[in-house]
């Protein structure tokens, strides 16, 4: 199973100033996660999972350390250099879905793929919603969409793309339970069926353990990890 | 990239569109710029209404008058150019009616005579008049009234001049070339000029004044214009309105810098709208940026796609802005009808490309430096909302604005000392105005404790949004200051109008007096309640040298310059300085000046020759050289039609010359019976009547007013839109904040309080300081710019204050009652 390592973080450090003086949010963090893995990071409200997740796609820049994402240095990347590889190996899904209101649902899955020039946006973005139960929904605005059709344009969007990676910040934040139970299994099916690696940041223990493993940030350090049961 | 950037820009555009969210930034602009060309169509209607009234002076747009015959080749080239084209020749001559006879200024005109203005005609002398549908045809006269009562003839009688005769079929009451200039003074006799070789009077050596007249489209005018400049002769002089009569100039410099200065309030307010428009688009588009960057798009992908769609906004609500202007001032035509008296010209389309330049200068100054740093919106921002794009280096955050500014004013002013002075008291205020209003969230801050909680609420506001606080107390400061400004600097000018043309104004010129009747004449004016002027001696002079040079020899860079040189100049000579003069350099004539060879100069034959005090000037009076040293120079109220000189000269040394004595006089419009007897009683003066030009320089001043009122109107409109447009620029933060505090229990008279409250204290801190800029700025534009005095009006204090809290809380109030009604779920819910 572990085959490549493709995403990897080395003494990952992340400062920032506040009114009171410098604060470390991540120390020395460092870990691998190889391809078509499925990674969950949790920790409690501070613990630096979001900053990490910021680092680990390139949104934000260490303060030391470096992240290697599909044998990239992504710290040595200019933002014009990240967002390129974001485009090519990276998707996303975030807890409030982050849909551009003026587009319909068929549009947002389109956009990733017009962002990187692709002629097929269409029909590809057609296959994709198709996939995750949209067909009919395409045409509608995510206005017109309850919270867990808004969840699955989203993953539609992350997955069209076929990322290398595939970073999800508490996709089911903002959903009921039953709702967040089906998003939660379509994430993992098209991770299963697309070989997509999966790095979820979350804190809800039960669908961390769904995960391949759990990297556990407490105070913006890493625990030793633990085998998931 | 562009191709991958034009189709996103256009579906979000078209999305968003639908979705509503950008009908406020299309609202902004649109309005701004129908404000602007509806500003610019209706100025530039009013304006060409204006030119022609004036040219109507003329009979003509051009006019070249020789003392010799014309050539036809001006004609041709006239015509070609589709212009049209007539020609006026006039001699003095005597008329004759049996034994009775008055020397005349007999004028012979071909069809289509006047090009400009009208011929007015009635049925018996001093009779109530019409337009004229034609000229006279041959074999016809129509004599001036004064003429028929010196010697005695009406309508139907036959005349003599030279050798034809005439038969008199209407009486001529006026012409529209009459007022150009005070040259031709005897009574007016109109004949068709096919008859003029019939009379044999013109003989050589004859005394002829030769007149074309040319009118049409502006550009060919102003064609004909350029190459008569070079093609005419040394004797031929071209005329236009710039050279017309000194009272109808000030009054439409008078209008034309009034005007300029309200479409410049227009395009600072249009300014002002666009840049918070720019400021929402911005908000509105941070999280989308974000996340385009999120999904790979690069910075300059993301900027281009903003620009674009901010082009295309521009483009659309320029081309909507530019049809609603075009239909709001037609509307205004249509109401004002009435008052315009006559159609105006039609539009031209030149305010249509000023309103697409400008919306494309002040997005290009307003909207660029916000597009650049949403730009640069970290795509890190999907992840942590607080995070927004770094503040943009001063010098690219506000250097656009301010050259867009600069530009424009400069581009609508096109005066340096105006633009200056204009720029520098708007730099100041804008500066006054951020540093009170930073004052005022330090004061607001420490106010909070003693205040009620809607106060609190609402203070507490003003004071949290810092930033934005001090930016809409600026806008709000600006768009007061602006409106008192107009209403200060209006009625100062309207009210200087008026002093400056009262209603017994003279309305008679009377010249040729010869000096032992003047006392007789003079007491006759008062026996028949006539208000009389001050009586002057008047001779006709030429000057001939400055400093010992001839002025044949020398060259006048000043087209003026050219003419006072070229031509007779009536002069004067009196010991007594009239209030309508005042002196700008040197002093008037003492007690020990009279009899000194001195000359005191009009600031426009000052400026015209480049004189300076102590210049030598030469003179040809009836023949005789005296030469006289310029010791003052005055400035001029033409506009009291008043008898009044370029040239005045001390008593003594003109006293021996052969001159006659000229006045004026305020004779009611029912006297004409008087004025028959003063015509019979003194049959050697000529009785000028100034009342066609007195209507003719009403009616610009009227227009002028109107046009100003129209521009107040949509300038008031134009306040208005930007200071709601400031007050949705806050909607979203305030939907939230309502929400939480209707959450936390406050009921909605609270929250509604609050708002009030808030806005009420920005409108009257905005009113007062809107009264202090407005009073300083009405100060100098006064006193600099039109040369009137300024006398500071309470009302503008009390309206700024009041007017303000009132208008910004009501415009508050009604932008945000949505905020209020909506219920705090569906808010709190991201609704």
């Amino acid at each position: 199973m572990k085959s490549d390592i493709v995403l990897k973080a080395e003494n990952l450090t992340k400062q920032v100033t506040s009114p009171e003086g410098p604060l470390t949010i991540l120390r020395d963090v460092s870990f691998d996660i190889y391809a078509g893995e499925s990674v969950a990071i949790v920790g409690a409200s501070g613990a630096g999972k979001s900053t990490l997740l910021a680092l680990l796609a390139g949104l934000d820049t260490p303060s030391a350390g470096r992240v290697m994402l599909a044998g990239i240095d992504v710290t040595n990347l200019d933002e014009d250099g990240r967002a390129k590889l974001r485009a090519e190996r990276v998707g996303f899904v975030f807890q409030s879905f982050h849909l551009v209101q003026s587009l319909t649902a068929l549009e947002n899955v389109m956009l990733p793929l017009e962002l990187a020039g692709r002629r097929d946006a269409r029909p590809a973005a057609l296959d994709t919603c198709e996939r995750v139960g949209l067909a009919s929904r395409t045409g509608h605005y995510p206005r017109q969409l309850s919270g867990g059709e808004q969840q699955r344009v989203a993953i539609a969007r992350a997955f069209v793309t076929q990322p290398a990676v595939l970073f999800a910040d508490e996709p089911t934040g903002n959903l009921d339970t039953v709702t967040g139970e089906k998003i939660v299994s379509l994430l993992f099916e098209l991770n299963a069926n697309s070989r997509t690696t999966l790095v979820l940041v979350t804190h809800d223990r039960e669908l961390a353990r769904r995960c391949s493993r759990i990297l556990e940030l407490s105070g913006g350090e890493l625990l030793p990890e633990q085998a998931v049961a | 990239m562009i191709r991958r950037a034009v189709p996103l820009a256009l579906r979000t555009l078209v999305r968003e569109w639908h979705s509503g969210e950008l009908s406020i930034v299309l609202l902004a602009l649109t309005v701004a710029v129908a404000a602007l060309t509806g500003v610019g169509f209706l100025v530039s209607r009013i304006g060409a209404a204006v030119d022609l009234q004036a040219n109507e002076v003329l009979a003509a747009d051009l006019r070249l008058e020789s003392t010799r015959p014309i050539g036809p080749r001006y004609v041709d080239e006239a015509r070609q150019r589709g212009l049209q084209v007539v020609e006026s020749t006039g001699l003095l001559s005597v008329v004759f009616q049996g034994d009775e006879s008055q020397l005349s200024n007999l004028r012979a005109v071909t069809a289509g005579y006047p090009l400009r203005g009208q011929v007015m005609l009635a049925d018996t002398a001093f009779g109530q008049s019409s337009p004229a549908a034609d000229i006279p045809a041959p074999g016809e006269a129509w004599p001036e009234s004064k003429l028929l009562a010196a010697i005695g003839a009406e309508v139907g009688s036959e005349l003599a001049i030279g050798a034809a005769r005439f038969k008199v079929t209407r009486v001529l009451i006026t012409r529209p070339d009459q007022g150009a200039t005070f040259a031709d003074l005897a009574p007016s006799i109109l004949i068709n000029a096919a008859d003029l070789p019939a009379t044999q009077l013109i003989q050589p050596g004859s005394r002829v004044s030769y007149a074309m007249l040319f009118a049409g489209a502006p550009t060919a005018v102003q064609s004909l214009r350029d190459w008569l400049d070079v093609a005419k002769t040394p004797s031929e002089r071209l005329l236009d309105i710039s050279e017309s009569t000194p009272q109808i100039k000030t009054a439409i410099d008078r209008a034309g810098r009034f005007l300029s200065l309200a479409s410049l309030v227009a395009v600072l307010l249009c300014a002002i709208a666009v840049a918070m428009a720019a400021r929402r688009y911005v908000q509105r588009h941070l999280d989308s940026v974000a996340l385009m960057k999120t999904l790979g798009a690069s910075r300059a992908f993301t900027l281009t796609v903003s620009l674009l769609q901010l082009l295309l906004i521009g483009l659309v609500a320029a081309l909507i802005g530019s049809l609603l202007g075009f239909a709001a001032q037609a509307g205004l035509v249509v109401v004002l009808k009435d008052l315009l008296k006559g159609e105006l010209p039609p539009a031209d389309w030149a305010p249509v490309w000023i309103g697409f330049l400008t919306a494309i200068a002040i997005l290009a100054g307003f909207a660029l430096p916000p597009l650049l740093q949403l730009s640069r919106t970290p795509a890190l921002r999907v992840l942590r909302r607080d995070v927004g794009p770094p503040p943009l280096l001063v010098m690219l955050a506000f250097g656009p604005a301010v050259a867009a500014v600069l530009f424009l004013i400069y581009w609508v002013v096109r005066d340096v000392p105006i633009f200056l002075g204009f720029t520098l008291g708007l730099t100041a205020f804008l500066a006054l105005l951020a540093l009170v209003g930073w004052l005022l969230v330090r004061f607001t801050n420490s106010m909070r404790g003693g205040v009620g909680v809607a106060w609190r609420y609402g203070i507490a506001n003003l004071g949290r949004r810092r930033i934005e606080s001090v930016v809409q107390l600026t806008a709000f400061g600006c768009g007061i200051m602006v409106l008192l400004l107009l209403a200060v600097v209006r009625n100062d000018l309207l009210s200087d109008w008026r002093k400056s043309l009262p209603s017994d104004i003279p309305n008679y010129f009377f010249i040729n007096i010869p000096p032992e009747e003047r006392t007789a004449f003079v007491e006759f004016l008062r026996e028949r309640g006539a208000q009389t002027s001050r009586a002057l001696p008047m001779i006709r002079a030429r000057l001939t040298g400055i400093n010992g040079r001839g002025v044949e020899d020398t060259p006048f860079a000043d087209a003026r310059g050219q003419g006072f040189a070229n031509r007779e100049q009536n002069i004067t000579w009196t010991r007594e300085l009239g209030p309508d003069n005042q002196i700008v350099a040197g002093r008037w004539f003492a007690d020990d000046d009279v009899g000194k060879a001195l000359v005191s100069i009009s600031t426009e034959f000052q400026e015209a020759l480049g004189l300076v005090l102590g210049d030598r000037l030469e003179f040809d009076v009836a023949g005789e050289t005296f030469e006289a040293t310029v010791s003052s120079v005055r400035k001029v109220k033409w506009d009291s039609f008043q008898p009044n000189f370029f040239l005045v000269f001390p008593p003594g040394p003109l006293d021996g010359t052969a001159g006659t004595w000229m006045t004026s006089a305020y004779f009611h419009p029912t006297s004409s019976r008087s004025l028959a007897e003063l015509v019979r009683r003194f049959p050697s003066v000529s009785v000028f009547d100034l009342d066609d030009l007195l209507v003719q320089v009403r009616s610009v001043i009227d227009k002028a007013a109107l046009a100003v009122q129209s521009v107040f109107l949509f300038t008031l409109l134009a306040g208005l839109v930007v200071l709601l447009a400031a007050v949705q620029a806050s909607r979203d933060e305030r939907r939230y904040e309502s929400a939480m505090l209707r959450t936390l229990g406050a009921n909605r008279r609270t929250v509604q309080q609050g708002i009030l409250a808030e806005f009420a204290t920005l409108g009257v801190l905005s009113g007062l300081l809107a009264a202090v800029g407005a009073s300083i700025a009405g100060f100098f534009i006064a006193r600099h710019v039109l040369n009137v005095p300024y006398s500071p009006d309470p009302w503008v204090w009390l309206i700024g204050v009041v007017g303000g809290g009132l208008l910004v809380a009501t415009a508050g109030w009604l932008a945000t009652r949505s905020v209020v009604n909506q219920p705090p779920l569906v808010t709190l819910r991201g609704g």
